[in-house]
């Protein structure tokens, strides 16, 4: 088995990086687009069941299914990794801008009254006390995001975007199981690193509380 | 003196005028009126659920009158920039709600920062404060958490009177300190009060605080205004409402 990673490294490395870029501009994406939705839903309670209700809804699909239904649209399904991280984004928003939405909402009512009482305005309120408040929540939201799209990711080579997947797919396909690890095994080490290093930030940034 | 210097020295700062106010169908305040002069601690004191609280967060606007107005200096609270309103008024809380975010320097620096204060004028502001509220330079850089309760509470302080407001309001500012470190920082306001003549709006439960600290006293109950007494008038008024309040201390002490 060892023997055949190392021979393999080349190849595996390079779909490593593959799948690493797949999932970063992913998750970058969703961050950009996942971030101002909770901000969005903690203001506007009318807004707050269809966006998160959506987001949810985008969850439940599997995976191949999603990447099925986005095939036939226009510009995305074009080119395999653009299919890809399209996909990849709907998943990790819900993640994101329900912790987004949940952190704004934990602050202390009674900071917030303080703040309000002191003269600030609503922005002022959101980006001196209410984000910053709120980064531990949507750094874990971020870290559970991309920990699935890791995984998530691995499907994306059945439409072709290449990544760890390719190795899988092609060992389910040949039934090998020693290919099939090559793929798996970096993919969960991946995770596994992604979950560590995302923490250590989490844990770096959180707000000293009593 | 002339009479006329009189009465603008002691012209009313903040006025109530008929003032209600319901949420929903509780009715919280009814048709209150007094004022508060100018350089005077007016204390609210009243049994928890009185109104107390609901008549002070009237005045900087954090709710607005249902019936009536409350007029701080002279003019509506509805016709002030609620901003511009609230950051010409200190603002005291029970267990102070500082931000957990920001140092103690950070947090007394708020209002300034807020008003885009020159940053070496507010760094001087603020080891001026620390100074006057008994605050050692080494805290400057410590977080809301590392603080003793009162330590916590002078902070609150200071961070009200950052920007020199003429208004305080202080919602049971000593509320949930231990009896030594309050009765400390009881007499560190009151020598800081007649220093800096500030009209305070303070809210109490506490008789023993209300006559140390108040030049007047408002007693509250169940959502009306019993009446305004000076201290003195309180403490031997033979009114029936305030002897049921003052009461029960004087017996814990003759105990």
């Amino acid at each position: 088995m060892l023997d055949f990673l190392i021979k393999n490294r080349g190849q595996i490395a390079s779909l490593t990086l593959e799948h690493l870029w797949l999932v970063g501009i992913a998750i970058a994406i969703a961050v950009i687009i996942g971030i101002p939705l909770g901000i969005l839903v903690s203001r506007s309670p009318s807004l707050r069941k269809p966006i998160l209700g959506g987001t949810n809804v985008l969850q439940t699909i599997p995976s191949l299914a999603l990447f099925g239904i986005l095939l036939p649209a226009p510009w995305l399904g074009a080119r395999a990794d653009r299919l890809a991280i399209a996909a990849l984004v709907l998943y990790a928003l819900l993640p994101i801008v329900r912790n987004t939405y949940t952190g704004i909402m934990a602050v202390d009512p009674a900071v917030k009254e303080a703040a309000i009482g002191m003269g600030m305005t609503d922005g002022e309120l959101l980006t001196r006390v209410e984000l910053p408040l709120s980064v531990p929540f949507m750094l874990a939201g971020i870290r559970i995001a991309t920990v699935t799209a890791v995984g998530v990711a691995t499907i994306a080579a059945a439409v072709g975007a290449g990544g760890l997947g390719e190795l899988i797919f092609r060992g389910v396909a040949m039934v090998n199981n020693q290919l099939i690890l090559a793929g798996a095994l970096p993919a969960a080490l991946l995770a596994i690193v992604a979950d560590l290093v995302l923490g250590a930030i989490e844990n770096r940034l959180r707000v000293p509380q009593r | 003196m002339s009479t006329a210097d009189q009465s603008s020295k002691s012209s009313p700062v903040i006025e109530f005028r008929e003032v209600g106010y319901h949420h929903g169908d509780q009715r919280l305040l009814l048709d209150i009126s007094f004022s508060v002069l100018d350089g005077e601690t007016l204390v609210l004191l009243g049994r928890s659920g009185a109104g107390k609280t609901t008549s002070l967060k009237l005045i900087n606007r954090l709710l607005t009158p249902t019936h009536g107005e409350v007029n701080v200096r002279g003019r509506s609270t509805t016709s002030w920039d609620p901003i511009s309103l609230r950051r010409s008024i200190g603002w005291v809380i029970q267990e102070s709600g500082l931000f957990p975010h920001y140092s103690v320097a950070d947090n007394i620096a708020v209002v300034p920062r807020l008003e885009q204060w020159a940053e070496d004028r507010i760094n001087s502001r603020v080891s001026e404060l620390m100074q006057l509220v008994g605050l050692e330079p080494s805290l400057r850089t410590r977080y809301p958490h590392q603080l003793s309760g009162g330590q916590r509470q002078r902070v609150g302080v200071a961070r009200a009177l950052a920007a020199d407001p003429g208004i305080l309001l202080m919602d049971e500012p000593f509320g949930a300190l231990d009896p030594l470190t309050r009765a400390e920082l009881q007499k560190e306001s009151l020598a800081l009060q007649r220093r800096l003549r500030k009209t305070v709006v303070m809210v109490t439960h506490d008789l023993h605080e209300a006559l140390l600290l108040g030049t007047r006293i408002a007693l509250f109950d169940s959502g009306r205004l019993i009446g305004v007494f000076s201290t003195r008038e309180f403490a031997t008024s033979q009114d029936e409402r305030v002897r049921e309040f003052v009461n029960p201390f004087r017996e814990a002490l003759s105990l």
